[in-house]
């Protein structure tokens, strides 16, 4: 100890004419660009998925409906409550379309404790519109290393094109748990799905490798899942949250990924015996996805089902509609088997109306369900249509399951811009160049390309097998040369619909365009047959559009006959799978509860 | 000379054959005193339970469990990333160790290499962090002796410190900036010319510091010759970190077993030989010269750009293989660990914060309070600079 040490400490006196901190700094300061402050929403943005309410590790989050439910859109928002938050950010990180944002803002005085729990961007707030706070940096995410969709291999344009062997390879368990892994399980998907597959759950089921499980939670919502893990129309991937900053998940294919890991024995072990036997008897015409999911579910339920098909085949318009290289003919036949094993009983070239009147099904069963599909292709009527070389698509692609030679012409033109124009151009394409080595197919469409109906992947890959795609074209006329169809003469449409929103095509008639073509094909639609019915049934049921009127359950203003699938619904496999399960419900209850007479 | 309450030894009670002390309350020579838990001469949440003969201290019993928050069985009813904003707040003056022992855990478990650019990142956060909590420890150490400036030089020049961790993690507290896979953002834009002017305030504070505080008569007549830790507990009791290298033992994790980028750092670790309470102190003060060292080296070999974050799997159903690990560091304390163990699961199996105060504040005070004057207990426990959060957990 020395001197120093008893006057040094008066060197603080230094500091005694210095301003406190506390003015130096007043309190008010802005707070730093990324301070995690208030939250903000953009409600617009945001899509309810609840991933933020999530991964909230207080339970601060609830998701609150705040506007009714759309496609993509739960209509729930988060709702903070700042009495358990920790200000962690992780809702921000995990945001899936970044609606999710934190203000720089931090002082919020207010007497009634429940006003700290509030609905950001839904209730107003001041720091609504503050610019700075914490916002997730670019590279910064927690769902995933990707957000690309795990690559799926397939066969390239110039091996596919030689054959109908299907194009898509499937993921194997490595890519498909990557690729299970992105998913969010905000269930988004199950909300837009027709039948309301558990996605997210057997998404899981993948991810844990449970196939057992899987494989029972596709069969609870849907017999169809070899066929829907092809050629779903898969809402569900155009509402999944992970679109919002990438590819959405390839829902699809997982689906396709479980049913191709499981054997027939181990989906027959998991869906178990059928209840015991009722006595009830039902028939069902028509061997398509939603007779036999339809009667999937009666059999499973103990009634005796007896299917009627007029074709050879069952599978309906999923084996005579669907060419083999998206859906090979032993998936669906799969697919088939698994019902039949339930006891299903599926009878082959049955046609009501011919070998057996509804009629007669009317007194010998409890309930007939018919379920007929959209087997007649719409034509066009322009000049020239009624030439024998001017095909129908479903027609086309029925005869070539069937495995009838139909003429494939040199060079052909298709008219129609749906899935059913991409199947019967690249149907062609393929019997062209099996039969004259080079593809010679024209698409023309009355939309534009972002507006085509067709999926993105068959615009593109019929793109790839080398058929012509042309967008906004109007079909005028068919040109006929010396008795033979030459081509089609078309004219670019301006607009398709009038300013009523009625399909009325106007066309720019100074560009017209000739297509060359032996054989013209018109893909522009589908309608059912309903001759079976007889002139007297079609008098006495109650129609509504061309379609038969049915209530919610499927039931027709006949008591004792229902109707489901494409006909009443449109052409879909899934919603003819939901139509099945809504209109076996509606069958049971209506059996079983002595409703019928 | 420095001995002003020069220990009564024929005072104190016998010692029992199973070795406790034969302690007659109805003698009416001893009294039960409680020095917390709400005392301005503790450090935190916990008490000493003394019992005095006169004012001299013949017994103390540490007490904790006021703040027990069951962090460690929270942790594993949660996701591996869910535990990530519990952690900080194990430790609330130091909390950045918690942030980085975890993810440090979790990224070897789970096979991740943290980018570069994210591991100074991390490095110069726990010396920042380091600073402050020495600037916390100078102000309460000074405060158990009566002198309040010091307390509010360093709280000024840790506030600053704040406002840098407020621009680089977005908080001044709870910074939840160090998650596994890497840090959430790079350095903000002129950052590093806003360190230099903080760190320059810090050594102003430091020198001022030294000047009150160190070079005080009355600061020295209370604390030089107090409180030894003899260098042969150390292992008995497990002592780390500053206690220990004010014992003339070079403990420093970042030293012994470098973590993050220490070993491209220049520094050598601050040893004492007295033991004594000043000599600790001096330590600590010494350290935080190391310290803004370290950041300067750090601002100017940091990467000018570069990703801080490595891909993580999604964080929602994040499974890690089963395993186990001890991530340690040195913090301001000593040396400061996560044990965690995984089963496969989502979820931790196991978690267990090796906190330096666990040992320091309640085994190794209670052997040195004995004979200590009541009113240096104060001044005692400031100087094992413990922190009873991390101790309870």
């Amino acid at each position: 100890m020395s001197i120093k040490d008893v006057l040094s400490p008066f060197t603080a006196w230094k500091h005694l004419f210095h301003d406190p901190v506390s003015i130096k700094n007043p309190i008010g300061r802005e707070a730093a660009p990324r301070y995690r402050g208030f939250h903000q929403n953009d409600i617009e943005k945001c899509i309810g998925c609840g991933t933020c309410e999530t991964i909230c590790q207080n339970g601060a989050i609830d998701m609150v409906p705040v506007s009714d439910a759309r496609q993509g859109d739960s209509g729930l928002r988060p709702r903070i409550d700042y009495g358990r938050c920790c200000w962690c950010a992780l809702c921000v990180d995990v945001c899936m379309t970044k609606s999710l944002n934190m203000s720089n803002i931090y002082t919020w005085v207010d007497g009634d404790g429940d006003a700290f729990r509030f609905i950001p961007g839904v209730d107003k707030k001041p720091w609504d519109d503050a610019a700075l706070g914490y916002r997730r940096p670019d590279d910064h995410q927690l769902t995933g290393p990707t957000r690309l969709r795990e690559h799926m291999p397939e066969m390239e344009p110039e091996d596919r094109i030689d054959s109908f062997a299907e194009i898509v390879a499937g993921y194997d368990i490595e890519h498909a748990k990557l690729e299970a892994d992105r998913c969010v399980s905000c269930g988004l998907c199950v909300a837009t799905c027709p039948t309301h597959m558990a996605i997210p759950q057997y998404i899981k089921a993948i991810r844990d490798g449970d196939y057992d499980l899987g494989v029972q939670l596709l069969y609870e919502t849907n017999p169809f899942s070899s066929i829907c893990g092809r050629v779903c129309t898969r809402k569900c991937e155009s509402t999944c949250a992970a679109r919002h900053e990438g590819d959405p998940i390839a829902i699809r294919w997982l689906k396709r990924h479980i049913m191709d890991q499981v054997s027939d024995d181990q989906i027959k072990r998991v869906l178990g015996k059928p209840a015991a036997p009722t006595g009830k008897k039902i028939a069902i015409v028509g061997a398509g996805p939603a007779g036999l999911t339809a009667a999937f579910d009666l059999a499973k339920k103990g009634h005796q089902v007896v299917v009627y098909e007029a074709l050879d085949k069952p599978g309906g318009m999923t084996r005579f509609g669907i060419p083999e290289y998206r859906l090979p003919y032993d998936v669906i036949d799969r697919d088939v088997d698994i019902i039949r094993s339930v006891g299903v009983d599926i009878r082959c070239n049955v046609r009501i109306g011919k070998d057996i009147t509804l009629e007669q099904l009317k007194a010998d069963y409890d309930a007939v369900l018919i379920a007929l599909g959209l087997q007649d292709g719409r034509g066009t009527r322009i000049p020239g249509s009624d030439q024998p070389m001017v095909r129908k698509a479903v027609d086309l692609l029925h005869r070539v399951t069937a495995g009838e030679d139909i003429g494939t012409p040199r060079q052909a033109v298709v008219i129609g811009g749906g899935n059913v124009a991409m199947d019967i151009a690249r149907t062609l394409a393929r019997l062209q160049k099996q039969q004259y080595g080079e593809v010679k197919v024209t698409l023309t469409a009355l939309e534009d390309l972002p507006h085509f109906l067709a999926d993105a992947d068959e615009i593109k890959e019929s793109g790839e097998e080398g058929v012509v795609i042309l967008d906004s074209r109007g079909p005028q006329q068919v040109v006929i040369e010396n008795g033979q169809v030459a081509g089609l003469k078309t004219w670019k449409v301006k607009a398709i619909f009038d300013a009523q929103g009625r399909f009325a095509p106007s066309y720019d008639e100074s560009d017209e365009q000739f297509h060359p073509g032996m054989m013209v094909v018109e893909a522009i639609g589908q309608m059912a047959d309903t001759s079976l019915l007889g002139a007297a049934l079609t008098e006495q049921l109650a129609w509504q559009r061309g379609r038969l009127q049915v209530d919610a359950g499927g039931r027709t203003s006949e008591p004792w006959l229902w109707s489901a699938g494409d006909m009443v619904r449109g052409p879909d496999v899934v919603s003819a799978v939901a139509d099945g399960h809504r209109v076996a419900a509606s069958i049971h209850a209506a059996i079983t509860q002595g409703v019928q007479q | 000379m420095f001995d002003m309450f020069p220990p009564d030894r024929t005072q104190y009670p016998a010692t029992k054959p199973d070795g406790t002390l034969d302690i007659d309350l109805s003698s009416g020579k001893y009294l039960k005193l409680w020095q917390g838990p709400n005392h301005p001469g503790i450090t935190g949440n916990m008490s000493v339970e003394l019992t005095v003969c006169g004012d001299e201290v013949v017994e103390g019993k540490t007490h904790v469990g006021y703040l027990h928050r069951g962090f460690e069985k929270l942790m594993e009813r949660r996701s591996f990333i869910q535990v990530f904003p519990i952690v900080c707040r194990v430790c609330v003056p130091e909390p950045d160790f918690n942030e980085y022992c975890y993810a440090a855990c979790v990224e070897e478990l789970a096979g991740i290499e943290v980018p570069e650019m994210a591991q100074w990142i991390r490095a110069m956060i726990l010396e920042m962090g380091r600073i402050n909590s020495y600037m916390m420890y100078l102000g309460g150490q000074a405060g158990a002796l009566g002198q309040g400036v010091i307390g509010q030089w360093t709280t000024y020049v840790r506030d600053l410190m704040l406002d840098r961790f407020e621009e680089l993690t977005g908080a001044r507290i709870y910074h939840m900036f160090i998650l596994p896979g890497g840090v959430r953002d790079t350095l903000p834009d002129g950052f590093a010319g806003r360190m230099e002017e903080t760190l320059r305030e810090i050594e102003k504070t430091l020198k001022d510091v030294y000047d009150v505080m160190f070079c005080n008569a009355v600061f020295k007549k209370r604390t030089v010759g107090m409180g030894v830790i003899d260098p042969a507990w150390l292992d008995e009791y497990g002592i780390t970190g500053p206690n220990a290298r004010a014992a003339g033992v070079a403990k420093d994790v970042r030293k012994d077993a470098p973590y993050l980028v220490y070993d491209r750092l220049d520094f050598e670790p601050v040893t004492g030989s007295d033991s004594d309470i000043y000599t600790r102190a001096d330590v600590r003060r010494r350290d935080v010269w190391v310290s803004v060292d370290l950041i300067r080296q750090m601002l100017a070999k940091i990467p000018a750009s570069g990703k801080v974050m490595a891909p993580l799997p999604n964080v929602l159903h994040w499974q890690i293989p089963r395993g186990e690990t001890y991530v340690r560091g040195e913090c301001s304390r000593g040396e400061y660990g996560y044990y965690l163990v995984t089963d496969g699961s989502g979820y931790p199996r196991r978690i267990n914060v090796r906190g330096p105060s666990y040992t320091h504040a309640m085994a190794l005070l209670e052997r040195m309070i004995v004979g200590c004057n009541i009113s240096d207990v104060a001044a005692l426990m400031v100087s094992l600079h413990t922190y009873p959060p991390e101790i309870e957990r």
